[in-house]
């Protein structure tokens, strides 16, 4: 009976779930509007009300802002990583902390000299430090500035786990990936309508005996046909590269070149043909055109690059530097290039980031908000944004 | 003679023996020969006395029971141990007078190395009284008459001993009865007794007595032995109980603190080892630091990246509360990762005590952070598939 009565008292310690106003995990799609209307709302320690990435500065390393839905839907139809989707989705709000990497890349993107040309910008750094996000605030800003999003979410992607492999029509030693090469002409229609029907072809593309596409027809006819016609997806994927390529230096728009993970275009890839031989990356015409794309002899934009380990094929976990990860075909190809670190947190940006879970009631553990606990969470995650983040999730 | 009858049935049996052991006899010439003549006999009756002495007869053997040692026996033995130790001091080339227990064995694993695991299996040399199992003398004299007067209750030693305390408590009530209505003098010795000493344990008593106990006799006795300790008794008595104590030795004294060493620039470190399994990992720990931890020249976030193991990192600094208040460089070899991580722990814990007091080191022993953990791979034994998993059984 004793033990039966300590085991009640222990329950009784429940946990009391404070229903906070800006709890808007069962209001649809209302609520981020409300974040934008309450301006007067005081400025918390981890949060600022500056939407506008161009506006962010040193004043506002290690705070969080918020990308609006609809902005969220054109722009990164497929560019955040998975988790940080969940994340979003639970919280109700999608919200990027500003941190000195991409500011950095920011102040040079700002400064970009059109007439020169592309510089590439290479973010590295160890496994969860935040790459991936600093790209999607990259690309959040140039999207509010009219740039052209040219962004594939994952190279690592096309150079394994492929279901279809065809003979490419175009050139008879290449494969095709129709599947990816569609999906991704499905997102990139979705993030830069307005420019398809600006841009004007300026060649004649021959599809098959009856389909042909005419010379000075919209762009957005090319990414239909690529959609609708499965088969031809690959090469309308090459098409739309080099006619940006070429128009870029028009003057016409800015093109963004966001690639994520790529040190897969100079990796191995794990595809096999029907006789069990393997494949390399040049012989898959998405990353070979791919390729072409990144060398810097456009000029009217620029190129921003990802290194990751964490999907790359043969490539051992500890590796982190660009010449480790490229190899050095792809440093020599990548080669000038602007190398940018992405780090852990420090002290001001793991506090930011606590602060911010806490405020959406997302660690219930008693001794979160407590010091000792704030030492015990960055003790075990050691300031590493990832590793914070799955840990959190347990509390 | 019964002898040739039982081996006749046996060497019926072994008909094949029979050949090999006479060609055997022939062969051998001399002695074999001397002790043919010695017997009589004709060629299958001498092969036939031959097997008598070898033959083991297939009558199953009684359970053997304890030899017994007479006395004239255990003092021979002793008298060759003592002749013995002076040899072996010669030997060694050392004093025979100033020859010790520990010199002889020192010596016998000098002279005997062996290789075996089981200590008890190896060679030794002791006296006698400590190899021999002690050994009740003839209790009854040669009318048959016993000596001591509880003999016939089976148990005379504890019976006796019973008695005595018995008689000593009889005896010092009837002195405090006496002193009652004149001065009292407590004396409080009885609290010594408690602390630091513990009762003797069924097995040491029934040692001492030579004789086997129950449970419900051990349990009397003691409580006979408490109620003794309690009353307020003279020295003798107090001397009598604590025969059947022994000490304890005090747990926490036993913790070897290393001292805080200083480096170039003044900043104090201590070292600290640990195992677990099959790793080893030694550990620095700086006084001043942020709580930068690298293992092997890796930060561990890299070396560890399972959340379990860097849990057991922290550890130790949690419970201190240490924990953005020191560096560790450590290095780590063997095992696994779990292993390793249980490693490095302990080296921490125990590099750690330097910083701190004396109770907090007896609060981390009783955490259990600075015992090394004696578990390790359990061996596969033959006959089975792994140290503890049996093949699969079939019924047919």
């Amino acid at each position: 009976t004793s033990a039966t009565m300590l085991k009640g008292v222990t329950r009784l310690i429940s946990r009391v779930h404070k229903l906070d106003p800006r709890c808007f995990l069962h209001v649809g799609s209302q609520g981020p509007q409300s974040i934008q209307v309450q301006v007067e709302r005081p400025r918390t320690i981890s949060r600022t009300s500056e939407s506008d990435p161009a506006q962010h500065g040193e004043q506002h390393e290690g705070r969080h802002y918020s990308i609006p839905f609809q902005e969220l839907k054109t722009v990164f139809p497929h560019g955040l990583p998975p988790r940080f989707v969940m994340q979003v989705k639970t919280f109700g709000e999608a919200c990027l902390m500003v941190r000195k990497p991409a500011l950095e890349l920011l102040h040079y993107l700002k400064n970009t000299n059109f007439a020169h040309p592309a510089v590439r910008y290479v973010l590295y750094g160890e496994r969860g430090t935040g790459k991936t996000l600093s790209l999607c605030h990259v690309i959040h800003f140039c999207a509010k500035h009219g740039w052209l999003i040219l962004h594939i979410p994952d190279a690592h992607l096309w150079v394994k786990n492929c279901r279809e492999l065809l003979q490419s029509t175009y050139n008879k030693q290449r494969f095709d990936q129709p599947l990816e090469a569609s999906t991704w002409l499905k997102n990139f229609k979705t993030t830069n309508e307005c420019f398809l029907s600006q841009i004007k072809v300026q060649e004649k593309y021959v599809w098959s005996k009856r389909e042909s596409t005419e010379k000075g027809s919209p762009l957005g006819e090319v990414v239909e046909q690529g959609i609708t016609r499965i088969k031809n997806a690959t090469d309308a994927v090459g098409i739309v590269l080099k006619e940006l390529k070429r128009q870029s230096s028009s003057g016409l728009f800015h093109l963004l070149v966001a690639v994520d993970g790529v040190n897969a275009l100079w990796g191995r890839t794990t595809l096999k043909r029907e006789d069990k031989s393997p494949i390399a990356p040049e012989e898959l015409a998405l990353i070979y055109n791919l390729r072409k794309m990144m060398r810097n002899d456009w000029h009217g934009g620029a190129t921003v690059l990802t290194l990751s380990q964490t999907g790359s094929l043969f490539k051992p976990s500890k590796a982190y530097l660009p010449h480790e990860l490229l190899g050095k075909e792809g440093f020599d190809a990548l080669d000038p290039f602007l190398p940018i670190l992405v780090s852990n947190y420090n002290l001001k940006e793991f506090e930011s980031c606590i602060h911010y879970y806490l405020e959406n009631n997302w660690l219930q553990h008693e001794k979160a908000p407590t010091e000792e606990g704030k030492k015990e969470l960055l003790f075990l995650s050691d300031a590493n944004p990832t590793q914070l983040e799955r840990l959190c999730a347990y509390l | 003679m019964a002898a040739p009858c039982v081996s006749c049935s046996a060497a019926l049996s072994r008909r094949l023996f029979l050949g090999t052991r006479v060609v055997l006899a022939r062969s051998q010439g001399l002695w074999k020969a001397s002790a043919a003549g010695a017997q009589a006999g004709s060629g299958p009756q001498l092969s036939r006395l031959i097997h008598t002495t070898v033959v083991t007869t297939k009558k199953s053997v009684p359970a053997s029971r304890r030899e017994v040692y007479t006395e004239d026996f255990i003092k021979k033995q002793i008298e060759e141990f003592n002749l013995g130790k002076r040899h072996l001091a010669n030997m060694m080339g050392e004093d025979p007078e100033t020859f010790t227990q520990e010199d002889v064995d020192r010596a016998i694993t000098y002279l005997f190395p062996s290789g075996l695991f089981e200590k008890r299996a190896r060679p030794i040399m002791k006296h006698p009284e400590q190899i021999f199992p002690k050994q009740r003398a003839v209790q009854w004299g040669e009318d048959g008459r016993p000596f001591h007067f509880l003999f016939y209750t089976g148990k005379q030693s504890y019976y006796s001993l019973m008695h005595d305390i018995y008689g000593k408590i009889l005896q010092v009530e009837n002195q405090q009865n006496q002193l009652l209505p004149k001065s009292l003098l407590p004396e409080n010795t009885e609290v010594l007794d408690l602390i630091g000493s513990r009762w003797l344990i069924k097995e040491e008593l029934e040692e001492m007595l030579v004789e086997k106990l129950s449970d419900q006799d051990y349990t009397q006795l003691i409580r006979l032995l408490e109620k003794l300790g309690r009353l307020a008794s003279g020295p003798a008595e107090q001397e009598f109980v604590s025969r059947f104590r022994r000490s304890l030795a005090v747990q926490s004294k036993r913790q070897e603190v290393p001292p805080v060493q200083h480096d170039a620039q003044g900043m104090p470190f201590s070292t600290g080892q640990g195992r677990r399994k099959t790793a080893t990992a030694e550990a620095v720990v700086s006084g001043h630091g942020s709580g930068r931890i690298r293992v092997n020249g890796v930060d561990y976030l890299r070396y560890f990246p399972v959340m379990q193991d860097r849990e057991q990192l922290m550890f130790p600094l949690h419970f201190l509360d240490r924990l953005g208040k020191h560096d560790v460089t450590c290095t780590v070899s063997g095992g696994g990762r779990s292993a390793q991580a249980g490693a490095i722990r302990l080296a921490v814990a125990r590099a750690l005590c330097s910083f701190v007091s004396e109770d907090e080191v007896e609060w981390m022993r009783q955490a259990g952070l600075l015992t090394t953990d004696p578990r390790v791979r359990e061996r596969k034994k033959p006959g089975q598939e792994g140290a503890r998993r049996k093949f699969t059984w079939k019924k047919r």
